[in-house]
């Protein structure tokens, strides 16, 4: 195919695109006018608290929820004028992970593949496929009330595959599950990410850093950040912190550090057995600061047990962006929606 | 039609995985012809007739189908499965459709057995088997309108044992709108309606063998309303 010919071919459109998305539950507004699109081929965290309005946004995403305002997209079909389309393009995982317990595992796959549907393919390959990528061959005649929750888990994630959907929409997939299983799970959601559109929605950070390249973070039904993840902490934690314990004054190294150069000096518990010392978190622009600041530290006397610089973390601006206690403790300015990508 | 044919099905394999078709298989022909040979006249009248037996069906729905049907919906509720049957490519009238033959196709199972009491008759004495097959026609009529009932009620509750409540009581009040329109209080205009509304009376002048359309379009009907009105519950819900 000649270039010309390649750039002529007009964009594929997102696979998702929610446009000023409103819904509100009698004077509870789950959603505020929340916008964001997804591209193929990544995995995206949708990120937030509980009652952030995820699951809301996800069940307007499947059909289940009707919105008040706004527009959904899935691959270019509108899920409220064209919904059956829409849906086809969708394998779900919903939260808690609703199956048959009546049913069998087997039974199950195949009424999920007649439902979901979407061309020639032959329900027994189908199934084959799905059961050997999420190891459900030793339950695969079990009824589902009788299967341990990782292996449900594992059917509910074989439902959404079957019919092969360019974008999995999982919803919590990781909720109540053991550690061991939830590391399972998550691998198999890192293969699974590596040929289609996964949106995952989480509140566990610890999921995000394994699964995702981008997060979509939103609160109080609002978009508060949008980006890749390396580039949403390094912005939405501002500057470098170092962990400072001396054996002396806190009040003096306190001023020592915001003599050498500390943006923000705030206290911290003394993890030292050492009662005579304290110790502090110091911010500073960046890591060109910190001999500075420890030259200050030694200069003023004081007998410098701890100098550990820190990277900035997720946890540190999801507790920014959705902690008002975070907000108004000082721990740091609040970083403008516009700053991570969140125009809500 | 596919579609709402995979709904059926599966209604089907969930009945028959856990012990609700085996019951209501085995409670109609049991119910029907302990009532029938055991607590009946049907051997002191000494007449190979099959009345007495269509007459009980009315009552014996009163309870049977709310079984087969409180869990249509309910359960979908309860469980969380509603979102993810939505979910799945369906429109909402495949998986109301759907679910009301699923249901409907058990009933039938279940009439069918209890044929063994007609063949029991038959051998007994010489039986007239036009209103036999009258009969069955009207309780499958009657019993597709009182599942339409049962599912639109089963989709309103998300606990089994309300919608069968539900179920039992609204099906014993449609049995006892003739009486109520017998009732001194009740105006004439307002009587006639009740007494053509009465599901008992409509099946007793059908199960007799006389197949009249305006008793046919009555069921149908019923079936139409409760069936849409089903729908109209599920799509609510998506916007509420």
């Amino acid at each position: 195919m000649s270039n010309r010919a390649a750039l002529s071919r007009p964009a594929p459109p997102p696979v998702v695109e929610v446009e000023g998305l409103e819904k509100s539950y009698g004077e509870v507004r789950a959603l505020d006018g929340i916008s964001f699109s997804v591209d193929a081929g990544s995995v995206v965290a949708f990120l937030g608290p509980n009652g952030a309005g995820k699951t809301t946004a996800i069940k307007i995403l499947t059909g289940y929820l009707g919105a008040d305002r706004g527009r959904a997209r899935v691959c270019g079909h509108d899920v409220d004028r064209d919904p059956l389309a829409a849906r086809s393009q969708v394998g779900y995982l919903p939260e808690n992970n609703p199956l048959y317990p009546d049913m069998r595992v087997c039974d199950l796959l195949r009424f999920a593949f007649e439902a979901q549907r979407t061309g020639e393919a032959s329900a027994a390959d189908a199934i084959d496929r799905a059961v050997s990528r999420t190891g459900l061959a030793e339950v695969y005649r079990k009824f589902i009330g009788a299967c341990s929750k990782g292996f449900r888990q594992r059917v509910g994630l074989a439902q959404a595959l079957l019919h092969d959907p360019p974008l999995l929409i999982l919803d919590e997939p990781t909720n109540g599950l053991d550690p061991l299983q939830v590391v399972e799970i998550r691998q198999l959601i890192r293969d699974l990410g590596a040929h289609k559109t996964v949106l995952v929605t989480t509140h566990v950070l610890p999921e995000v850093e394994a699964l995702a390249e981008r997060v979509v973070m939103i609160h109080r039904g609002r978009k508060v950040a949008d980006g890749a993840l390396a580039q949403l902490v390094q912005v939405g934690t501002e500057g470098l912190w170092v962990h400072v314990g001396v054996r002396g004054s806190e009040t003096a190294l306190r001023s020592v550090l915001q003599q050498a150069g500390a943006t923000e000096v705030t206290g911290r518990s003394s993890p030292f057995a050492d009662a005579a010392a304290c110790a502090v978190q110091a911010r500073v622009r960046d890591a060109d600061a910190l001999p500075a600041l420890a030259a200050a530290v030694h200069a003023a006397g004081l007998e410098m047990v701890e100098f550990a610089p820190q990277g900035g973390s997720l946890e540190m601006l999801f507790q920014r962006l959705v902690t008002p206690a975070a907000a108004v403790s000082g721990v740091a300015p609040e970083p403008s929606p516009e700053d991570l990508g969140g125009r809500a | 039609m596919k579609r709402t044919l995979l709904i059926a099905r599966r209604e089907w394999r969930v009945a028959f995985d856990s012990p609700v078709a085996y019951l209501v298989l085995a409670a109609l022909p049991t119910l029907t012809a302990a009532f029938f040979f055991l607590m009946g006249d049907f051997f002191a009248r000494g007449e190979a007739s099959m009345r007495e037996f269509f007459a009980l069906m009315p009552q014996l729905m009163i309870p049977i189908v709310p079984a087969l049907t409180m869990r249509l919906w309910a359960e979908e509720q309860r469980s969380g499965t509603e979102e993810l049957l939505l979910s799945y490519p369906f429109r909402v009238r495949q998986l109301v459709l759907g679910k009301f033959l699923g249901a409907l196709g058990l009933l039938a199972l279940s009439l069918a057995a209890t044929a063994l009491v007609p063949l029991t008759v038959a051998w007994l004495g010489p039986l007239d088997w036009g209103p036999v097959i009258g009969g069955y026609l009207a309780t499958l009529m009657l019993g597709a309108a009182c599942i339409a009932v049962g599912a639109w009620l089963s989709s309103l509750t998300h606990n089994q044992i309300v919608a069968w409540i539900l179920g039992v009581a609204l099906l014993l009040c449609a049995n006892l709108l003739g009486a109520a329109a017998t009732a001194r209080a009740v105006p004439e205009a307002l009587g006639r309606i009740l007494l053509g509304s009465d599901l008992g009376l409509r099946f007793q002048s059908m199960a007799r063998g006389v197949i009249d359309f305006g008793d046919l379009a009555y069921y149908l009907g019923l079936v139409a309303f409760f069936l849409c009105l089903n729908g109209l519950v599920l799509e609510r819900r998506r916007w509420s």
